[in-house]
């Protein structure tokens, strides 16, 4: 059992609509006092509604959740006294300033009073918001918003924060400082971070566990070097020179390593033993045609692909399909 | 932790809002004002008519502003708690130590603040234009009291409406209904000079005659307590009624465990 005080405990989460599918269908993860967890999926894959649940704003089905050692079912307040929560869509008032934003949420979540500016200034400043403080929130960029909304999450000094694809939609710069503030509040402050992605790179690089989530199931899960370490072998990738060829080439390459589809070029998983020189010498030895033959480490990515058969993009446009099907 | 300073702060917002959306105040603030002088201007003759109770019909139309100040706020408080719930606002408070209920009470305390400007402002172009309240200054108290539980009560149902749809077009669509409930009712002559019987039945059977009669009363007549009783009668079951269905649709709006 994790520390009572900051960890995360799930059993069997089931979170089901009424008419709709089981979004969320029986997880089981922890998540240790100050660790970051990065829940990796594609749209629709249940990390949202995980997330609802764990914060208290839906019930569970079926299953069990514990966050800072209080079920989320049976003492909803008192989790929500300590956790942190910045949700996919930044809901902020655009009538508002910043400050306006801290000063309500401050007062709501019992900052004493003598304390409210001050924060409220400490928190603009650590954000990169202190100029932009008194300007009304209509005229914030993504960045600025996805910022403000970190701030207001932290407003209470929470010691478990979830932060809900925090970086999608953002640009690389906004990103990076995104990134930066969470490795600080953990390392600083020792915060436990939640983390719901559907960037690979996010995950890789912030999160010490990731679970990887399909379908409302968690499929895998682990330290990004280790799940890596799962698949192992490397791939090849090869562009052909034309695209007629690409059949033939994805027959030549299939005695190196089992094919992987889904993916945009040729590729397959090497066998054991096998390297990029041996594919080099039987490319020329064969007169194949590639423009371009590259060897990949495992990714998380790959990871994907070995649990579920599809690539995380790859998910991600079906699951918009899906989406786009339902609604019209 | 108290409940009082949350109130203070979701009433804050609610003002704070407002007061930066000029076009949320200038049209309650002028359009009834406006329509109240076009009125004025075209039936100012029926004052002749025997049995009027009024040689002014700026006096007698004076209340009409009070009532349709209100259906404003019924749309403002409506229309913004719909864009919170459509944004993700209120999952935001939600997760907050916030209280189901003053949530209601902030945000009702912020359209109530507004209804008492509207009723000032009202009041003023009024006396202005040289209204005397029969009822003296108490009898404006008594106004101004009447007017903050009219906002109170239209306000909740607003909210009620927002609560339960989440949809701001279903508050649009509720401002029409309102419109027709002021237009089919006695706001442009006493009930019992309403020539055509089919009005007047209606006129009778519309609760909001008897609000405008009520605020009429205190502004031309002094202290009539039956006008009094049914007009305060009237908004309080209204408020009452609309509380508690705005309670109960944010119950179950504001999911939480």
């Amino acid at each position: 059992m994790v520390e009572r005080a900051n960890g995360i405990e799930v059993e069997g989460l089931v979170r089901e609509y009424r008419k709709g599918p089981r979004a969320v269908d029986g997880i089981d993860l922890t998540v240790a006092p100050g660790e970051i967890y990065g829940f990796l999926g594609p749209n629709g894959a249940g990390k949202s509604t995980t997330v609802h649940v764990l914060t208290t704003l839906l019930p569970p089905t079926a299953g069990t959740a514990r966050v800072g050692g209080y079920d989320v079912v049976k003492e909803g307040p008192k989790v929500r006294g300590l956790i942190g929560v910045a949700l996919q869509e930044a809901a902020l008032d655009p009538l508002l300033t910043g400050r306006d934003h801290l000063r309500l949420q401050a007062t709501l979540q019992g900052v004493p009073k003598d304390r409210r500016k001050v924060h409220a200034d400490e928190l603009l400043t650590r954000v990169g918001l202190a100029e932009a403080g008194d300007r009304k929130v209509s005229g914030y960029s993504g960045g600025m918003k996805r910022r403000l909304d970190l701030a207001l999450a932290l407003v209470h000094l929470p010691r478990i924060l979830f932060l809900d694809e925090p970086t999608t939609g953002l640009d690389p710069q906004s990103r990076t400082s995104m990134w930066e503030e969470v490795v600080r509040l953990r390392r600083e402050e020792g915060v436990t971070v939640f983390l719901t992605t559907q960037y690979l790179e996010e995950a890789d690089v912030l999160a010490d566990r990731v679970g990887i989530i399909e379908k409302g199931k968690l499929v895998a899960e682990g330290t990004p070097a280790a799940l890596k370490a799962e698949i192992g072998r490397p791939s090849v990738h090869a562009i052909p020179e034309r695209d007629e060829d690409r059949e033939k080439i994805a027959a030549f390459l299939s005695q190196f390593g089992e094919p992987l589809a889904d993916t945009r070029d040729v590729a397959v998983r090497l066998r054991d033993g096998l390297g990029l020189t041996d594919i080099v010498r039987a490319v020329d030895a064969n007169g194949v045609e590639v423009a371009d033959l590259e060897l990949r480490a495992p990714t998380l990515d790959d990871v994907f692909l070995a649990k579920t058969g599809r690539t995380l993009e790859g998910a991600a446009e079906e699951a918009d399909a899906e989406h786009q099907g339902r609604r019209s | 932790m108290s409940a009082l300073p949350q109130v203070g702060a979701i009433a804050r917002r609610s003002v704070v809002r407002t007061a930066r959306q000029p076009a949320s105040f200038i049209p309650p603030l002028i359009f009834p004002i406006a329509l109240m002088a076009v009125n004025a201007a075209g039936l100012d003759s029926s004052t002749h008519l025997p049995g009027f109770p009024t040689e002014s019909f700026l006096a007698f139309a004076l209340a009409v502003p009070f009532i349709q100040g209100a259906l404003f706020s019924t749309m403002n408080a409506g229309g913004d708690l719909a864009r919170d719930i459509d944004t993700g606002f209120v999952n935001r408070l939600a997760l907050t130590a916030l209280r189901d209920w003053a949530l209601l009470v902030g945000q009702l305390s912020g359209v109530v603040a507004l209804g008492i400007v509207q009723a000032l402002f009202y009041l003023s172009v009024g006396l202005a234009v040289g209204v005397e309240f029969a009822s003296g200054p108490a009898g404006i108290a008594v106004l101004l009291l009447y007017a903050a539980i009219v906002s109170l009560s239209f306000g909740a149902l607003g909210s009620w409406l927002a609560y339960r749809t989440g949809s701001g077009e279903a508050i649009q669509a509720l401002f029409p209904v309102l419109f027709v409930f002021l237009f089919i009712s006695s706001m442009n002559a006493p009930r019992n000079l309403i020539g055509v019987q089919w009005f007047q039945i209606a006129a009778t059977l519309n609760p909001v005659s008897y609000m405008i009669e009520c605020v009429r009363s205190l502004i031309i007549e002094g202290w009539n307590l039956q006008a009094l009783a049914l007009g305060f009668g009237f908004i309080i079951a209204i408020g009452v009624i609309s509380l508690y269905l705005a309670a109960r649709a944010l119950r179950t709006r504001m999911t939480r465990t």
